[in-house]
Parts: C-alpha cells; sequence; structure tokens
C-alpha cells in the first residue's frame, strides 16, 4: 500500500496538517520540549534557590513575584516545573531510544529466523509483559540498594522493549513471505541485508507510532516511581517527586500539586495524541479515531 | 460440543504453563540477585554466624542456583512465600491481610470504568460527529492522559479538602464513602479506554446488516443500540476489561499511596522502602500471577460470548 515516489512525503505532510489531533498533540510536545530545552533562559529563579531570612517565603500562593506560587523551602515553583520537565523529558525520550533499538533488534531476528530463537525471544518478552508494568517496575527498583533516577533509567528499558519487539515482529510475519523478500533472498542477498534494507524499513511506521506512545508510558512511569519515593532523589527534580510533596501540602498550599501535575498531563496528553495521530497517518488500518 | 470447550480451555490452561515458569523464574532471579547472600542481607549484618549457617541451610542456599529455584517452587506450591524478617511474620500472612483492601477497590473501580465508560461511549456513538460526541472523545483522552496519582490528588482537594464530602483519605471501615474517591481514581484511566472502544466498537457494528435490518424493522435508535449492536460490540469490550486489568494493577500501588489505601500495592512500596525483600518478591508474585490468572479469565469470558473463538486451533 506503500506507494513510493516525490509525491509520498508531501501527501503525508498535508494530511499531517489536516488532522486534528496530531497538531495539536505536536504543538504540545513541542511547547513543553522547547520550555524545558530553555528552562536556564526562562526560569526566573535558580529552581534550587532557597531563600532565607527576610526573603524567605515558603508556600507564597501564585502572585507576581511567583507566578506559580513557591514550595515549603521557598523555591519558586514556576522553575521548578521548567528544569523538571527536562528530567521527565529525557527519561520519556531516552529510555524509548534505546528501548525501540533493543526491542526493534528482538523483533526483527525473532521475525525473520523464526525457529527456537524465536521461541526464546518471544517467551522473554510474554514474560516481562505477563507483569502489570509498574509492579515489576517496582521489583526492579528493590534489586538496587539505593533508588535513583539512572536506575529509573536502566529499568525502564527493561520494562519498554517488549511492546517494540512484538510490533516489529508482527510486522516482519507480515513481510517476509512477500515477492520482494523472496526474491532478494533468491537472488543471494545475505540475511542482514535483506532484514537492513528491506524489513527494515517496513516496519518503521509501526515502530514509530508505538515508540511515541512508550514515550508517553516512560514519563508517566517515572512520574510514578519519583512519586512514590522509588524514582528521582533529592536534588533531582522531576515532576513526580514535586507531585509527592505536593502532597505532604495539599490542604495548605495545593498549588505545589496542581502545577507540576499539570505539565505531566498536558505533555503526556500531547504525546498520546502525537502517537494517535501517527497511527492514523501512517497506517490505514486505523482511520477511525 | 463438551469436547469442543474442553479443549478450547486445555488449550489456554497449556499456554499458561510456560508464563508461569517464566514469572517464577524471573522473580527467583531478581530474588538472587537483589539478596547477594539472603540469609545475610535477610538476618543483617551482626547476624549470629550460626543461625546464619542455620537459614542457608533451611533454604539450601548453598546449593546451585538450580536446586534453589526447584526447592523454592515446591515451597511456592505450599503456598510458602518465605518469611518476613522485617515484621517476623510470614509473607503469606502479611499479604492475606493486605489483600481485601485492594480487591475492594479493584472491584469498585472496575464497575466505575464500565458503567462510565460504556455509557459515555454508547452517548458518543449514538450521535456520532456531534459536539457531545467530541467532548466525549476529548474527555476519554484526556482520562487516559491523567497521571493517577494526580488525579487522586485533584478529587481530593475538590471533593475532599474544600467541598467536605468524602473522607481525605484511609480505608475506614471499609464503608463506601472511603471507597469513592479512590475507586473514581483507580478506575478513570480506564474509563477513557472502555469508552473509545465502545464508541468505536458500536459505530462499526451499526453498518452491519442485521442492525440495518433491525432498524428496518422500526425498532427505536435504543433499542437497535440495546438489543442487537450492544451484544456484538461487547466482544472487542471484554478485551478492553482485560486490558483494564493491567490499568488496574498498574494504579493500585499510586492509587493507595495517594490515599492511605492498606491495600498490596501500598505494602510493595512501603516493603521496597525497608527493604523487606520477601514481601516485595512475595507482593510482585501475587500481582503477576493475579494478572496473568485475570487474563485466563477474559480469554474464557471469550469463549462464551464469541462461539468462533471455540473452534479452530489458532488463538
Amino acid at each position: 500500500m506503500i506507494r513510493r515516489g516525490a509525491e509520498a512525503p508531501r501527501r503525508r505532510w498535508r494530511q499531517a496538517r489536516a488532522h486534528r489531533g496530531f497538531l495539536a498533540g505536536l504543538s504540545l510536545v513541542s511547547l513543553f520540549a522547547l520550555a524545558s530545552a530553555l528552562a536556564p533562559l526562562l526560569a526566573p529563579y535558580d529552581p534550587r534557590w532557597v531563600p532565607t531570612g527576610d526573603q524567605a517565603a515558603t508556600l507564597l500562593a501564585p502572585g507576581s513575584q511567583h507566578a506559580l506560587g513557591t514550595d515549603v523551602l521557598g523555591r519558586d515553583l514556576l522553575s521548578r516545573v521548567l528544569y523538571a520537565g527536562r528530567v521527565t523529558l529525557s527519561i520519556g525520550i531516552g529510555v524509548e531510544l534505546v528501548a525501540a533499538a533493543i526491542g526493534c533488534l528482538v523483533g526483527l531476528v525473532a521475525g525473520y529466523f523464526g525457529g527456537w530463537l524465536d521461541g526464546v525471544l518471544m517467551r522473554a518478552t510474554d514474560t516481562v509483559m505477563a507483569f502489570p508494568s509498574l509492579v515489576l517496575a517496582i521489583g526492579l527498583i528493590a534489586v538496587f540498594e539505593e533508588p535513583g533516577l539512572e536506575k529509573v533509567f536502566l529499568v525502564l528499558i527493561a520494562l519498554g522493549w517488549t511492546t517494540i519487539a512484538r510490533v516489529v515482529r508482527a510486522e516482519v510475519l507480515s513481510q517476509k513471505n512477500r515477492e520482494y523478500v523472496q526474491a532478494a533472498r533468491a537472488v543471494g542477498v545475505p540475511d542482514s541485508i535483506v532484514i537492513l534494507r528491506h524489513l527494515l524499513p517496513n516496519c518503521l511506521g509501526p515502530l514509530l507510532v508505538a515508540a511515541t506512545i512508550g514515550v508517553g508510558s516512560n514519563m508517566v512511569a517515572e512520574a510514578g516511581l519519583s512519586f512514590l519515593g522509588l524514582g528521582a532523589q533529592p536534588p533531582t527534580i522531576s515532576w513526580g517527586a514535586m507531585l509527592a510533596e505536593g502532597q505532604t501540602f495539599l490542604t495548605a498550599a495545593p498549588w505545589v500539586a496542581i502545577f507540576p501535575g499539570l505539565a505531566l498531563l498536558l505533555t503526556v496528553l500531547g504525546v498520546n495524541l502525537l502517537g494517535d495521530g501517527l497511527r492514523d497517518l501512517l497506517d490505514p488500518r486505523f482511520r477511525k479515531w | 460440543m463438551l469436547s469442543e470447550w474442553g479443549s478450547a480451555i486445555g488449550r489456554r490452561l497449556l499456554a499458561l504453563a510456560p508464563v508461569l515458569l517464566g514469572i517464577t523464574l524471573l522473580v527467583f532471579v531478581l530474588n538472587a540477585v537483589a539478596l547477594g547472600d539472603p540469609a545475610r542481607a535477610a538476618l543483617g549484618q551482626r547476624a549470629d554466624p550460626e543461625v546464619v549457617r542455620q537459614i542457608r541451610e533451611q533454604y539450601a542456599l548453598d546449593r546451585p542456583l538450580p536446586v534453589q529455584y526447584v526447592m523454592w517452587m515446591r515451597r511456592l506450591a505450599r503456598g510458602d512465600l518465605g518469611h518476613s524478617y522485617h515484621q517476623q511474620r510470614p509473607v503469606t500472612e502479611i499479604i492475606a491481610d493486605r489483600l481485601p483492601p485492594t480487591v475492594h477497590l479493584a472491584l469498585a473501580a472496575t464497575l466505575v470504568s464500565i458503567v462510565l465508560g460504556m455509557s459515555a461511549g454508547a452517548l458518543a456513538a449514538a450521535r456520532p460527529g456531534t459536539a457531545l460526541d467530541h467532548a466525549l472523545v476529548g474527555a476519554a483522552v484526556l482520562g487516559i492522559s491523567t497521571p493517577v496519582f494526580w488525579l487522586g490528588m485533584m478529587l481530593s482537594l475538590v471533593f475532599a479538602v474544600s467541598l467536605g464530602w468524602l473522607p481525605v483519605s484511609g480505608y475506614g471501615d471499609g464503608d463506601l464513602g472511603h471507597l469513592v474517591l479512590p475507586a473514581l481514581t483507580l478506575g478513570a484511566l480506564h474509563t477513557g479506554t472502555v469508552a473509545r472502544m465502545t464508541r468505536s466498537s458500536l459505530l462499526e457494528v451499526v453498518r452491519l446488516d442485521y442492525v440495518q435490518a433491525a432498524r428496518a424493522k422500526g425498532l427505536g435508535e435504543w433499542a437497535v443500540l440495546g438489543k442487537h449492536a450492544l451484544r456484538n460490540a461487547l466482544i472487542p469490550v471484554v478485551t478492553v476489561i482485560g486490558i483494564g486489568l493491567a490499568d488496574l494493577l498498574v494504579g493500585a500501588p499510586l492509587t493507595e499511596t495517594v490515599f492511605a489505601w492498606p491495600g498490596l500495592g501500598r505494602m510493595l512500596v512501603a516493603a521496597v522502602g525497608q527493604r523487606d525483600l520477601p514481601v516485595v518478591m512475595g507482593a510482585v508474585l501475587i500481582f503477576a500471577v493475579v494478572y496473568v490468572l485475570g487474563n485466563l479469565l477474559v480469554d474464557l469470558a471469550y469463549l462464551v460470548i464469541d462461539p468462533r473463538t471455540r473452534a479452530g486451533a489458532a488463538e
């Protein structure tokens, strides 16, 4: 169904511009990515600066001095929300890059070679997916002596590759008996070239969709683990860790919990809209939502 | 007929075996890696060497790992999940204490997501393309993207702190008031998925011939949807309830932490903090087994709803 030639990308882009969900997602993600990237320029205060003496400003409500208010130590929430975005977004994207690479490799190898190799790899995938993800993540974190962001990174990679592996394998299975693959193999093209030149490019659409959704779940998982105290530790600032503080002061200073959560919600919403949009645009089987 | 059922159920049970084996193997390996020397880890650095030796012998910790795995599996089969040195109680006992609150919460949350999700989905499907439809679809996407623990805090902020209608947190005596906010929170994530699935599935079904026929007979739109379309739309909805199980189990540790709910999830989180590894691994194992068995139930539900799944060897 994929038509090649110069027309295809241009048509895709035209469709993309007409897809409201995709556009909304793209705008939200770009907005928060930019805001996080430019945090050092945009943040009005040092996110870790604790004002003391007559400057002390604990749990100030949002106002002219502090647009989003301050936390219990008097630190500026806007600055903290901006800097925390860097942590959550880099985890979301960084984890997915590694996980997608691993999952892609596993899926290609399992789907292409089949046999016992496929059996072993898919049983491994099934096993990881047989656990509710956050619960296995908590169990994996427990293996380490101390929690920390770098452990969250490793743990989320250990969980994330499985979805990608399944998606890529399914795609390879549907492609590998097509004529173009058979022809390539018949004329003696080596397996590695068949995989990389012929099968991989045809997996990219579903791969991109799955990886985008994956970025969203990574961010939610990081926030959840940090909220539970099993992720980012001070002085690292993450939306999840800020929310844990926010819960403590929910009655006295609700803004401490409201703003990091809104930032997380809007970013995840953006990523999900982007993923849904990509699926509509790249996969003709899904055209409804 | 009966043998058809038998073989269909048998096939699914058979497929379960490697998954259960994989789960136990993974938890066992995690446990082994986490503990290093389990006896010393369990008893602490200043433990009496004689006691350490006894524990080692009792749990065969000086034997090769495969032997240890087999012995561990034997204990599992007897329902022995080990002993929490932190709490001085068997892990099974601790889990049994914490299970009922989690089950209450999970059932209530499922009810919330099915009732709210299916009504929203049906409402949207009845008037596709209208403002109501768009609003409901938007709300569904929003619900899916909202982090559970943040939603829990916001609900608590509005309904407990500001309005004072419901308790902020805690289990109470298991009364309904304490259950409402946690159930709404835990159910919300999944409500969006159920709504989306119900809507698209209904829209798919209403285009089919027999629904058109029902309409041609002069049945009202709601009768068509309710009596004819909904039953067939149920098949994907069962899938979604199956997926919902994952949402429930993932959301449990977070929701229970927000609302100080004395369930398994909060126990798991607390145990990680206390480095009470037998409890951590026991809980992880229980969560996984519940998840796998839940999915089995969903598969079996298919057999009942959709006769096509009973025949044929394919999955």
